[in-house]
């Protein structure tokens, strides 16, 4: 019984729950007994088992009580340690940020809250939202649940590996995240799993800890594209207290996922190859292609010229963001303080002591990009640039619904690989970094294995706000590609 | 743009993060090889291009300029470090 609630997808889940198969306390236990199982993946910061207990009884008294409940209602699922969550560890994978315990939650949480969801823990998650594979957590990294070849440990990609992680291993039924550069996609596609990154503007950004203002954007991650629909739509909608929040309607995710992809224009950005790109990469967005032109989609090669200055154009407004937004972590109003003869000695050894070595190397960078004489050089430009590239989605999107992309230049990689070079670790994000700069909505959808049977993703980027397109373009690729290999189970044998 | 040890020692101050001595050659060589790949942007014509400032294309709602919060100096100061009689206490700054 056990083994066969944490094999349910999020709507199979929901339908069983208001079918009265099983309650919410029976879901919550298996799912937290499974987390706990899970410990050599360090995918969790904090756990928190009796919150979650407390949570599911709840749901399931107000099932009891009113006969229905929404769709999320009595779901057990994990949340990246980046969103702030009233009485529980908020760490965003920093030591400087030591004890922290918010005494107000995110707008998202609360969103979930509302909805009846039930929080098994906090994941891990590269250092303030800072890498690629999750290995810059304070906390150590995060091991992918699929292996490598002799049993080698994988990185899960990052900044959300915890969350993915989780979802991939079966110890949630779903996941949220935040995805600046790629954060939540990446990851997915490391994992097997799907990821969503929306519309900048389309949740709140209220509670989460600030990364890059202009980028951030919280999404969800599940096994299916229809129970990442089904989260969306418990995250979403427009919030006063943040005001680049959209006051746009919340649309019914769910509903349009079967209507098929019949007269639906994909377009193929010619641009989307890197020099090294596996040709298993290339071959996999082949068959994506062919696989939507079998579903009834026009395919149509469109060019996004600016493309290959994206990623540069990322690390210098993303840093100078960071290295503003971090200027908060004084010693003096929470996380860790370390003395000082003098309070500027203070900030120096707080900050020192606090950040690991890639925030430390972005808010340098984003310093100097900042700083008096070189503003114009490097920031006023790159802002240029991102005009330039949000201008090139625009004028494809007058021609096509949708882009098909791989979503990563490569399957996981082990643990420790790209340490020692911070920009073969930077390309990981080339293929999401360009609709992270023009707020676009984009999902990364396990489509295939690799030569060395890990989890491939493809990438679909839509118009902003047209998450349903997205959706209903990912959930026919997600049905061609009948993906159903699954990671070797954890903590058993 | 190459950057030296002195400069490395002079953004680490800007940014108020101490920097040990025997990480600045390190860092500079990191920093140097970032800045480098970022430079190929030069490349693009941004002539009569406007900056891109935000994550979308929305004007800042406005609201009436009214107190809509507060009255929660015990919140406020929960996870401070050294609070001390409802403020945060730091190391001395006058003398």
């Amino acid at each position: 019984m056990t083994a066969a609630l944490t094999d349910l997808t999020l709507a199979e889940a929901r339908d069983g729950l208001q079918a009265g198969s099983f309650s919410s306390v029976e879901l919550t236990r298996a799912h937290s007994a499974a987390v706990e199982r899970a410990r050599p993946l360090n995918a969790f910061i904090t756990e928190t088992p009796d919150l979650a207990l407390g949570l599911a009884e709840a749901s399931d008294a107000r099932r009891k009580r009113d006969g229905a409940a929404g769709p999320m209602d009595g779901i057990p699922i994990a949340v990246k340690d980046l969103f702030c969550t009233g009485g529980v560890l908020t760490t965003a994978g920093s030591h400087i940020l030591d004890g922290f315990t918010p005494t107000y939650d995110s707008t998202v949480t609360a969103n979930l809250k509302r909805a009846g969801a039930v929080m098994l823990g906090k994941t891990n998650m590269d250092e303030f939202a800072m890498g690629s594979a999750n290995m810059t957590s304070y906390y150590g990294p995060v091991k992918n649940p699929w292996k490598g070849g002799g049993g080698r440990d994988l990185v899960p990609g990052g900044s959300s590996g915890g969350s993915t992680a989780a979802v991939a291993a079966r110890l949630c039924l779903g996941a949220i995240g935040t995805d600046t550069g790629g954060s939540i996609r990446q990851p997915a596609s490391f994992c097997g799993v799907v990821g969503l990154k929306p519309t900048y503007g389309r949740c709140s950004r209220w509670g989460i800890v600030a990364f890059a203002s202009s980028l951030d954007q919280a999404g969800p991650m599940a096994r299916t594209v229809r129970d990442a629909a089904i989260v969306l739509g418990a995250m979403a909608g427009h919030d006063a207290r943040d005001s680049t929040s959209a006051p746009v309607d919340v649309p019914d995710f769910e509903a349009g996922l079967d209507a098929g992809v019949g007269g639906l224009k994909v377009g193929i950005p010619k641009e989307y190859v890197v020099d090294g790109m596996a040709a298993e990469i290339g071959r996999l967005w082949e068959k994506g292609a062919a696989w939507l032109k079998e579903s009834g989609a026009d395919i149509v090669e469109v060019s996004l010229p600016h493309t290959k200055y994206a990623l540069p154009a990322y690390y210098i407004v993303a840093p100078a963001e960071a290295s503003s937004n971090l200027a908060r972590y004084d010693g003096v109003r929470y996380g860790l303080r370390i003395d000082g003869g003098s309070l500027d000695e203070m900030y120096e050894n707080t900050r020192g002591a606090g950040f690991g070595a890639e925030v430390r190397r972005r808010v340098l960078i984003g310093t100097y990009v900042l700083s008096a004489g070189y503003y114009d050089a490097y920031y006023l430009k790159a802002q240029k640039v991102r005009t330039l590239i949000a201008g090139d989605f625009r004028r494809a999107f007058e021609t096509v619904d949708v882009l098909l992309t791989p979503t990563a230049p490569s399957a996981a990689f082990a643990i420790g690989e790209k340490m020692d070079d911070p920009i073969a670790m930077y390309l990981n994000d080339v293929f999401t970094v360009p609709a992270s700069l023009a707020g676009l909505p984009a999902i990364s959808v396990p489509a295939g294995l690799s030569a060395g049977g890990l989890p491939l993703g493809l990438h679909l980027i839509g118009r902003p706000f047209d998450e349903e397109t997205v959706l209903r373009a990912a959930h026919a690729l997600e049905a061609a590609a009948g993906f159903d290999a699954r990671p070797p189970a954890v903590g058993e044998a | 743009m190459a950057l030296d040890k002195a400069t490395v020692k002079a953004i680490a101050f800007l940014a108020r993060i101490k920097v040990p001595e025997e990480d600045l050659e390190h860092l500079a060589g990191e920093m140097s090889n970032i800045l480098g790949w970022v430079e190929q942007l030069g490349e693009v014509d941004t002539s009569g291009v406007e900056p891109m400032t935000g994550g979308a294309e929305t004007t800042l709602p406005q609201r009436e300029d009214s107190v809509t919060d507060g009255d929660a100096r015990d919140q406020v100061l929960a996870n401070a470090p050294e609070p001390e009689d409802g403020f945060y206490a730091v190391p001395k700054v006058l003398e």
